[in-house]
């Protein structure tokens, strides 16, 4: 957790400077208790589905919050289910074909945005924002009914069309607010030192606008690997189902079984990426979020 | 800090209109060097404006006017001009209602437990003086795991004879079965979830507030409650307000939530819910239409309402004009 350490502070508390109301120390202390707080709040649920994913058959339903036996059973089974490896295959690919297109699209919009003057602009901004606040079960009829009618109901093509749609105001927002922050001027004077302007665009601006395209498509891909209402109502089988949907349906490996341990070591491993992501993007993530909602 | 509080002020329009205005006042012939520019970015929205569009406003179209017409799936035969038949249907049906109340209690109790919780946290977050990343880091946790994992969490959690929390409980208790218990938890799970993008975004509007002002009015004698209720909330009121319009406009789709703990049953269905079952359990395309266009209705007059009430600046609008 390396950007967790750096910002706390070197020295530990210094004992009691005695003086009008808390100490250094004291509050020290105060602050930690609710740094605390903080840390269970968020963890608890987390761990606790991670306990589940280890327990063992016999004691998945004591109700202890820790394992009593530790097993891997759980994820051994979810990968004897074809359904869910093909499901897994499905988030990935849609998750990953999507963000690369909203990214790519979005970041030619959000250059304009930020960078060009032309009528429609205040347009653009106004139906991204309406989109974003478009109540999605709103299209899930219309959309079933097209899809089914052009063929691309339960087709991959048929989550990355809905997925792009929503991700694009995310990603033109917080592109357009880092980018509003690139010194453009660094481009014109590499020109002037001589840079052709493919050089100048390689070496000055990609560099500078990289974090940026990066911290939306991080942000864009959790957005579609969380989705749920769009996978289970437009697709039907495992040719596109995505792993939300999948675990929503497990019924366990036999028909008998008890499938909350496969569901929790499903759940586990879908969180892996998200954990991922926030442990070593954890600043980039924060920057993005508020920049695109706040400077929009 | 990332945050650059000098930008967070001007919204979009105020900004490129700085950048642009030197050229655009007197509004002289266009130049080629400008009529190239307008081309370039208007071939560079393109691909984004039709795709949204495609996506969304055709289908809304769609729906309406799938809308005023019977149209089940089982009896696709029998499809025909209904005109507000659909309409009649769902606003006289007690399901409607019940779904829709439901849907307004959660998303208010839920908003309003998320705004003062992530009031405390973004505080938490801005302020301590120990562990700022840490805490910063594992917030982020709620807001990226995937709902269905935490809603599978809670769900478990408060099962009898499985979770830790339903363990707690006096024997015999099933939350998740009783309608206003199990309101309580789907909104325990939203809440847990979003708050920490709320505190996130109040975050934001507390760097606005500068240290300065704090200061000085702690000389003057103003004290913690003060400096929060006078200074404090008051120069936040733009991010409060974008915080709050984005997450009572999310709350009220609510759905996966619903859809793992209680499957809507013993009334606890949100209006998603009873949308996506009219849908894949009754196949009835007319009345999952109606119900469709129905929520968009109360999305947009809730955005509007928020927006004339509040004044709210939706962000990129000019300021108050929308």
């Amino acid at each position: 957790m390396a950007t967790a350490v750096e910002s706390r502070p070197a020295a530990p508390a210094k004992g009691s400077s005695k003086g009008a109301g808390m100490s250094e120390g004291q509050k020290k202390t105060w602050w930690a208790v609710a740094d605390l707080v903080v840390l269970l709040y968020a963890l608890v649920p987390v761990l606790w589905i991670l306990s589940l994913s280890f327990k063992t058959t016999d004691t998945i339903t004591d109700g202890n919050f820790f394992p009593r036996s530790w097993t891997l059973d759980n994820y051994a089974q979810i990968f004897q289910i074809g359904l869910f490896t093909a499901a897994l295959r499905n988030s990935i690919g849609i998750a990953l074909i999507s963000t690369v297109l909203a990214v790519v699209i979005g970041t030619m919009a959000a250059y304009a945005i930020a960078r060009l003057d032309f009528p429609g602009k205040k347009v653009l901004v106004g139906v991204s924002l309406l989109i974003a606040m478009f109540p999605q079960i709103s299209l899930v009829s219309p959309l079933f009914d097209i899809f089914r009618g052009i063929g691309i109901f339960d087709t991959w093509l048929g989550l990355i069309l809905p997925y792009i749609t929503f991700a694009l105001p995310l990603a033109i927002y917080t592109l357009s607010a880092f980018f509003r922050e690139i010194p453009w001027e660094l481009e014109k004077a590499a020109k002037m030192d001589g840079a052709t302007p493919l050089q100048a665009f390689r070496s000055v601006i990609v560099p500078l606008a990289a974090p940026g395209v990066f911290t939306t498509a991080i942000l864009v891909f959790i957005f579609c690997w969380n989705d749920f209402l769009f996978a289970i109502s437009l697709t039907s089988t495992s040719r596109s189902q995505t792993a939300t949907v999948a675990i929503a349906n497990f019924t366990g490996a036999s028909q008998f079984a008890e499938p909350t341990g496969s569901i929790a070591a499903a759940a586990v491993l879908l969180t892996i990426p998200i954990i991922v992501f926030v442990l070593f993007f954890q600043r980039r993530i924060v920057a993005g979020l508020t920049s695109g909602a706040v400077k929009g | 800090m990332s945050i650059d509080s000098g930008a967070l002020a001007a919204s979009t329009t105020q900004q490129t209109e700085q950048q642009g205005g030197a050229h655009r006042k007197g509004k002289p012939a266009l130049s080629e060097g400008k009529k190239a520019e307008r081309r370039l970015g208007l071939l560079l929205c393109a691909p984004a404006a039709i795709i949204m569009v495609a996506v969304t406003a055709y289908p809304i179209v769609y729906a309406v006017w799938l809308s005023f017409q019977r149209y089940d799936l089982r009896f696709p035969a029998d499809r025909a001009f209904a005109g507000f038949a659909n309409y009649a249907a769902v606003l006289t049906s007690e399901y409607w209602w019940r779904a829709f109340l439901v849907t307004m209690i959660i998303t208010i109790v839920s908003v309003a437990i998320e705004f003062v919780l992530g009031l405390a946290l973004a505080l938490v977050m801005h302020r301590t003086i120990v562990g700022r990343g840490l805490t910063r880091t594992v917030v982020l946790i709620p807001y990226g795991i995937v709902t269905v994992v935490a809603a599978f969490s809670w769900q478990f959690a408060w099962t009898p004879d499985k979770g830790y929390l339903a363990a707690m409980l006096p024997e015999g208790a099933a939350p998740l079965t009783g309608q206003v218990s199990a309101i309580l938890l789907i909104i325990l799970a939203e809440v847990w979830k979003t708050t920490p993008f709320m505190a996130l975004l109040l975050m934001a509007g507390l760097a606005l507030v500068p240290d300065d002002l704090l200061k000085a009015a702690q000389v003057d004698g103003a004290g913690p409650w003060q400096r929060l209720t006078r200074i404090i909330l008051p120069m936040m009121k733009p991010a409060i307000l974008v915080a709050l319009l984005f997450r009572t406009l999310d709350a009220f789709r609510v759905f996966d939530n619903i859809y793992i703990l209680t499957q809507g049953s013993n009334g606890t269905g949100s209006v998603s819910m009873l949308g996506y079952d009219n849908l894949f359990k009754a196949f009835n395309l007319g009345i999952g239409s109606a119900i469709s266009v129905l929520i968009f209705i109360a999305v947009a007059l809730i955005a509007f309402l928020f927006i004339k009430i509040f004044g709210a600046a939706a962000p990129g609008s000019d300021e108050g004009k929308r």
